[in-house]
């Protein structure tokens, strides 16, 4: 809320201007003055002797009635009549969030099953607002922004999550826009802050190199998208009861139309988030060539093939591939790192997999630092003689 | 048709290192670039305006220097810009963000948004969708290939994480690109000579027609509590032994695992 100053009050005494940490207060005519750089940190209230410093409300807002919003709602998205992997992942973090804040944890689906609707209940969710509609089978931005509009403002969670998928990024942000509220992308960790009931929004900047805390103290709902396969889920529960509100859909306009999808999961696409066993490559490979070594390994744990930012720059394998804070984030219950130094980038995209393994030349590489099991050496001595065991023992 | 293209001036984050004992981001000396995927907005922009005719106009918002940014698009043949930057606007968030840009382009006018992706230095991909909003505009993400443009409607693939979608909007309209969409030009010989001799004027708070509880630090209603570096945890048990015996107890792991 901004700081104004009571003139009338004012001496001019100028202990203000020397208090404030972002030197935005000035004494102009013998009356202090508040410039633009005010960052509303109040530290002048209590300094100011004679209570001329006063913090006011916006005009033409009131003030936002943030105890009015109670629960958490996750957006249980879902592709070709199937919920998505992300949306069980966001009932696990969205169950403990409920839990610490002693609320309700909901899930909004859209869409015409009704079979997936009672899943999530079994996968944690207090209830669900099943929007049951066939025309919402598949994604659009207009009528789901819409339709989650009127949801947040009819029922008024207090958390809102969502996937940091195709669909969430898309459409998410335009309804953060229309309820004025703030949403912090890609979320690797979500806290609640027990005195304030304030929602600790954890995610990676620069690239991953750094990692911020973002709040969003004075507006509701607090919104956030989260990447797959960071959470964890919850234990699928058969017996789980809860309740399902569906409902209809009216007077939805749409300035956009899908014609058909492109289902391309065969071909281009490389299921990197699903697999059990990664072997990845990066620039200690030297060259292209390596990455057919590291199939041949990839075969035999029954797994598939990464590679680092670095090996893709260097165009030794597609995009697709591409484990990091820029490629995708995976969690297999076995990643092997195979020259791969371990920049930050890379390491935020992999290191939530159950067993890590490294094997570099250098000592000193980052990514023994997330590694469970490290081998310092060769990789082209470690890895054909590896494979050549790994092959003995299957005979 | 009238075709506004965003971009944003970005550290090149590739070259981000951590001062390990203060955490904290060196920026000295880390170049500054156009925002990668907005480089692809430009070229589809320019291609646009190549089949159709029209007007293409680029901005930013940000501090004077993202000026440089501006001139580089102008290189690449774009016909005018502008630099949205007053210090009302710092420490905006991706909603006030949005908000300021929207009331830029409802000025300069529009029949065709286009913005990259996503900011290589914050990674939200919000601001382009939450700008659509402001505008009262339908907007499509991630497009690949534009298939046709008319003057009142596109139809465009989107690419999503399992395919793709063909997707058709009424225009005015609202597109994020990604790379496959095209290739971006190089700057001419002319567009350099054009980028050096252009004006470039500047919008301030008080040109745009935005309301002061919604622009800046105070306009954003998500505030950064702190920053660290990120903490990794590993058992960094290294493997002894020579070559040979190190691969045994690799593949005893991989055993213990049941992973052959």
């Amino acid at each position: 809320m901004p700081i104004i100053i009571k003139i009338e009050k004012c001496t001019g005494c100028g202990q203000c201007t020397d208090s404030c940490p972002y030197s935005a207060i000035e004494i102009k005519k013998e009356k202090a003055f508040i410039t633009e750089f005010c960052n509303d940190c109040r530290l002048c209230l209590s300094i100011c002797p004679e209570g001329a410093i006063a913090e006011v409300a916006y005009r033409n807002e009131p003030p936002l009635l943030k105890d009015e919003y109670r629960g958490v709602l996750i957006f249980a998205e879902q592709r070709r009549g199937q919920v998505a992997s992300v949306s069980l992942e966001l009932l696990g973090v969205g169950r403990k969030l409920a839990n610490d804040l002693g609320v309700e944890l909901s899930a909004a689906l859209f869409g015409s099953s009704e079979k997936e609707a009672k899943e999530l209940i079994k996968w944690g969710a207090d209830r669900v607002y099943h929007v049951n509609d066939p025309s919402l089978d598949s994604f659009n931005d207009e009528p789901y922004s819409q339709i989650l509009y009127e949801l947040i403002t009819r029922y008024k969670p207090e958390i809102v999550l969502a996937g940091a998928t195709a669909i969430g990024r898309s459409f998410i942000p335009r309804v953060a826009g229309r309820l004025k509220t703030g949403l912090t992308a890609d979320c690797t960790s979500l806290e609640i802050d027990k005195e304030t009931r304030n929602l600790l929004q954890i995610r990676p900047a620069f690239g991953g190199n750094i990692m911020a805390t973002i709040v969003c103290p004075e507006h509701r709902p607090q919104m956030a998208t989260v990447r797959p396969r960071v959470m964890k889920r919850n234990i699928y529960d058969p017996k789980r009861e809860g309740e399902i509100i569906t409902i209809p859909i009216q007077n939805i306009k749409s300035r956009t139309r899908v014609l058909f999808s492109i289902n391309d999961s065969s071909e281009s696409f490389v299921n990197l988030q699903d697999a059990e066993v990664i072997v990845s490559g990066g620039r200690g490979l030297g060259n292209p060539e390596g990455f057919n070594m590291l199939r041949q390994l990839a075969q035999l744990l029954g797994g598939t093939v990464g590679a680092s930012r670095a090996a893709v720059d260097e165009g030794w394998i597609p995009y697709r591939h591409q484990v990091g804070q820029t490629g995708k984030t995976v969690c297999p219950k076995i990643y092997i790192a195979c020259g791969i130094s371990g920049a930050v980038q890379h390491l935020v995209g992999m290191q939530s997999s159950d067993i890590i393994i490294a094997i570099n030349k250098n000592p000193e590489a980052p990514i023994f630092n997330v590694s469970t099991y490290g081998i310092v050496g060769d990789l082209y001595e470690v890895i054909p003689l590896l494979i050549k065991k790994l092959k003995e023992a299957k005979q | 048709m009238k075709i506004v293209i965003c971009i944003k001036q970005v550290p090149d984050t590739s070259e981000i290192k951590i001062d390990p004992v203060t955490n904290t981001l060196i920026r000295e000396g880390v170049p500054s670039i156009i925002n990668p995927y907005d480089l692809h907005a430009i070229e589809a922009g320019l291609q646009i305006k190549e089949t159709k005719g029209g007007k293409v106009t680029v901005i930013t918002m940000g501090p004077p220097q993202a000026e440089e940014a501006l001139r580089e698009a102008i290189s690449m043949g774009v016909d005018e810009a502008y630099l949205i930057s007053d210090r009302a606007f710092a420490g905006s968030d991706t909603w006030a963000t949005s908000y300021t840009l929207s009331k830029a382009i409802n000025k300069l006018g529009y029949d065709i948004v286009i913005c990259g992706k996503q900011a290589i230095d914050g990674d939200t991909a919000q601001v382009g969708p939450e700008i659509a909003e402001f505008l009262d505009i339908p907007h499509i993400s991630y497009v690949k290939k534009i298939e046709e443009i008319e003057d009142s409607f596109i139809r465009v693939q989107r690419l999503m994480d399992d395919g793709y979608d063909v997707v058709e909007s009424t225009i005015p309209v609202l597109l994020t690109v990604v790379k496959e969409l095209n290739i971006p030009r190089l700057p001419s010989l002319r567009g350099k000579m054009a980028a050096k001799k252009a004006s470039i004027p500047r919008l301030t708070k008080d040109d745009l027609d935005v309301k002061e509880e919604n622009i800046g630090l105070k306009g954003s209603p998500t505030k950064v509590k702190n920053i660290f570096a990120p903490q990794f945890k590993g058992e960094r048990k290294i493997l002894q032994g020579d070559l040979e015996e190190q691969v045994n107890e690799l593949i005893q792991i991989l055993k213990d695992l049941k992973c052959q």
